[in-house]
């Protein structure tokens, strides 16, 4: 089965009452025909529609969705998987919400930017309309603020790593509880930075919110050390960064060596697995349901590799065709060994008979 | 337009254009389709997601449309159109789109309900069991005898190169009871009594198939013949009183009886015009030993047969219409084998295969032909189409 929304919060009576109905529609569920009128009336998976899309700079847009049904919550700082059709294919990504849990609006915001090579960003950024629906999957990160929050903070972030911060500073803000913020921002330059306008209307009307933007076309990148000069309590402050993994890298070595690095939260962005050469890496398999695990060469296909260790795998015309064989792939990339594509998407669903890892995978067979 | 053939003297029975192709030959044909294959994939988008959810809305509403007009079943006209309604969304559900769906042409949209893992039919038969015996056993050992249980469905003589059995002179009978009852030979089909028999299935396998097959039958039944017709008896009862309420009870048990047996009765017709006319050749295990790509999809060009038609044909059929395009690409979405067929044909041209195809009563007509010949002893393999040429030339 392909990737797929969270389920929503159906009111009781609601729910009852299409289970009731399904024996009229059977095998489908009444929902496959009430999708048809209204799409957010799905009680299988959640669905928001697209509010408003508002730019923001350095090509980022901020896109507010209401959901279908009651929206189940986050903490400020998580991040939500949405899913998109672009050109016919269902693509899920996930994007910090970037709005403050509880609107009065009920609804929820996301903030992309777009990173031109890629498939869901331009999508977003430049195509997506009012109107639009998308698939809302699972509330998910442990990048959070505690619950009471910590009276002095310190926030750093750099480039689109605001997103998760901008959702703190946001609930913060809404509940009275700025006192004693310190915000360090990296941008190239300061028409570079994403929410500018909000974050100085927020300093404005917040005198516990202290911002400090490095720009760092001119002023260069920010190193730990200038925290110093910056902030110089920074020591006594829970601390949350967000942003590239360099930067990240840098500020857990400076608070392990210089200070508690358990006050020290960060938020990195997935890494990006790199595509091999013709044939794939190969690498080994963990089968996750009999536990066994499989040294697979790169032309050697899943399948093959699992059944030679004693793997009791489902399997049809090893040749790609039926389909029988296949397993969702929890961890790692796979190449296609007929067309050298290879299949990255975490739970996507992926063919042992003719797919070969690219490195170590996980997948759930 | 007519794209077939002349019809040669027949040849010694073993002889097949399969052995007439060199090594060479064979791996260049295996080349070519699949980059037909490949590049049809890579083509797939936004135009080809349209159209599968467009039928997908079509079905919906036509089965609303019917179910909608039987709740005044007690009328004729309502009965008529509704029947009719009902019809062709079980016809449209099962050929168009739960056959095509369950064989993964919709599965690159990564759609979670669009895909073969999770869709099911309105149909007796399991999806599991379904996707195995057609999918796997049917598709892969397609036309072989000994091995593709389809040919004949374990209970035909389809083909001359199988052995007579008494039991055969009774299959004009059940012919017509399996073109009535097709879901339900499909659903015993699947369950493959000959591997229980030889022992190759354990009983816990054969008791969990068999609740499948026992829940699908329930729900099914439930459906069409008790919750519809309640429906139905109700709107009746409420609008005319008792007497109009048990009429329309009746009457939308009848018409749902009667889609099923509609929509069975088609997709009978198609299938059986799929494999067993006449142009289509069957292999013996030894003939395809040993394998390659290439050999494979010979095989399945020579053993499949097209029916010619219109669009709405071809949707109504599942485009299956499209048979030969259908086994040479069985996860490639059906709406893309019209576009393919030009170049399959052109690849029978140049290597001098086959392309066997013709009108549905003329396919239908040399199936029935065979079916009661071949219920007695004896019989030919048929005269074999000669390799395609453009024009019918």
């Amino acid at each position: 089965m392909a990737e797929t929304g969270t389920v929503p919060n159906v009111p009781t009576p609601r729910r009852r009452l299409l289970g009731a109905m399904r024996t009229l529609f059977t095998p489908l569920l009444p929902d496959d025909y009430l999708e048809l009128i209204n799409p957010l009336w799905s009680t299988r998976e959640l669905r928001g529609r697209i509010e408003r899309i508002s730019p923001e700079a350095d090509g980022a847009v901020s896109i507010l969705i209401r959901p279908g049904f009651e929206w189940p919550g986050h903490l400020p700082g998580q991040y939500l998987r949405i899913g998109v059709v672009v050109n016919g294919v269902h693509h899920w990504r996930a994007y910090s919400l970037t709005t403050e849990p509880g609107r009065a609006d009920g609804c929820i915001g996301i903030t992309p930017k777009l990173v031109p090579t890629g498939v869901v960003s331009p999508h977003l950024t430049q195509r997506a309309r009012p109107g639009d629906v998308v698939r809302l999957g699972g509330v998910e990160g442990t990048f959070v603020l505690p619950s009471p929050a910590p009276r002095r903070l310190l926030l750093i972030s750099a480039g689109s790593g605001i997103t998760p911060i901008v959702a703190m500073l946001r609930s913060l803000d809404r509940d009275g509880a700025l006192d004693d913020v310190v915000h360090v921002h990296s941008a190239r330059t300061a028409e570079a930075v994403i929410f500018s306008e909000r974050l100085a209307e927020i300093e404005a009307r917040r005198p516990g919110l202290r911002l400090h933007l490095q720009r760092t076309a001119e002023q260069g990148r920010l190193a730990p050390a200038d925290l110093e000069r910056i902030c110089p309590d920074w020591r006594e402050r829970d601390a949350f960064a967000s942003g590239p993994g360099e930067m990240l890298d840098a500020l857990g070595d400076h608070w392990r060596s210089e200070a508690d690095s358990a006050r020290l939260a960060v938020e990195r962005f997935q890494p990006t697995v790199g595509a091999g050469g013709a044939t794939a890496a190969g690498g080994r398999v963990r089968f996750l349901r009999s536990g066994i695990e499989a040294e697979c060469a790169g032309h050697t296909p899943i399948l093959a590799a699992g059944e030679s260790e004693g793997a009791c795998l489902p399997f049809g015309c090893r040749m790609g065709i039926c389909h029988t064989c296949v397993g969702r792939l929890r961890a790692g990339a796979v190449r296609d060994l007929r067309t050298g594509e290879v299949h990255e998407t975490p739970n996507e669903m992926v063919r042992t008979c003719v797919n070969a890892p690219e490195g170590e995978i996980e997948i759930e067979l | 337009m007519s794209t077939t053939t002349t019809i040669e003297p027949p040849r010694a029975a073993t002889e097949n254009p399969l052995s007439r192709l060199s090594a060479e030959q064979l791996r260049a044909i295996g080349e070519e389709l699949d980059a037909i294959r490949d590049r049809t994939m890579a083509d797939l988008g936004e135009r080809d997601r349209r159209y599968i959810e467009s039928m997908i809305a079509m079905h919906r509403r036509l089965a609303t449309l019917g179910r909608a007009l039987l709740l005044a079943s007690h009328r004729r006209s309502a009965r008529i159109a509704g029947t009719a309604a009902l019809s062709a969304a079980k016809i449209l559900e099962n050929m168009e789109i739960g056959h095509n769906v369950m064989h993964g042409q919709w599965d690159w949209m990564n759609d979670p309900q669009i895909h073969s893992t999770t869709w099911d039919w309105d149909n007796v038969s399991p999806a599991e069991a379904w996707k195995h015996s057609h999918n796997y056993e049917h598709h892969t050992f397609t036309n072989i005898r000994g091995k593709d249980r389809d040919l004949g469905y374990e209970i035909m003589r389809i083909d001359p190169e199988q052995k007579w059995r008494p039991v055969y002179l009774l299959q004009p009978v059940y012919n017509l009871l399996l073109a009535g009852f097709f879901e339900w030979g499909v659903a015993l089909h699947d369950l493959n009594f000959e591997a229980i028999e030889r022992g190759e299935k354990s009983k816990g396998k054969v008791r969990e198939e068999l609740r499948a097959i026992g829940g699908k039958v329930k729900s099914q039944v439930l459906k069409d013949y008790v919750a519809w017709p309640l429906l139905s008896g109700l709107a009746g009862a409420l609008t005319g009183g008792r007497r109009r309420g048990r009429q329309s009870f009746l009457a939308t048990a009848k018409a749902d009886a009667t889609a099923n047996l509609v929509r069975n009765a088609w997709a009978y017709a198609i299938i059986f015009c799929g494999h067993f006319p006449d142009q289509t050749y069957t292999f013996s295990e030894d003939e395809v030993a040993e394998e390659t790509r290439g050999g494979w999809y010979v095989r399945q060009l020579l053993g499949s047969a097209n029916i010619e038609g219109s669009p709405l044909f071809h949707v109504a059929s599942g485009n299956l219409g499209y048979q030969v395009e259908h086994h040479l690409f069985p996860d490639m979405p059906s709406s893309r084998y019209a576009e393919v067929a030009p170049q399959v044909k052109d690849i029978c041209e140049r290597y001098g295969l086959p392309y066997n195809s013709g009108p549905l009563g003329r396919q239908l007509g040399m199936v029935q032909r065979s079916i009661l010949r071949l219920a007695f002893p004896g019989g030919k393999p048929k005269a074999k189409p000669a390799p395609y040429r453009a024009g019918g030339g």
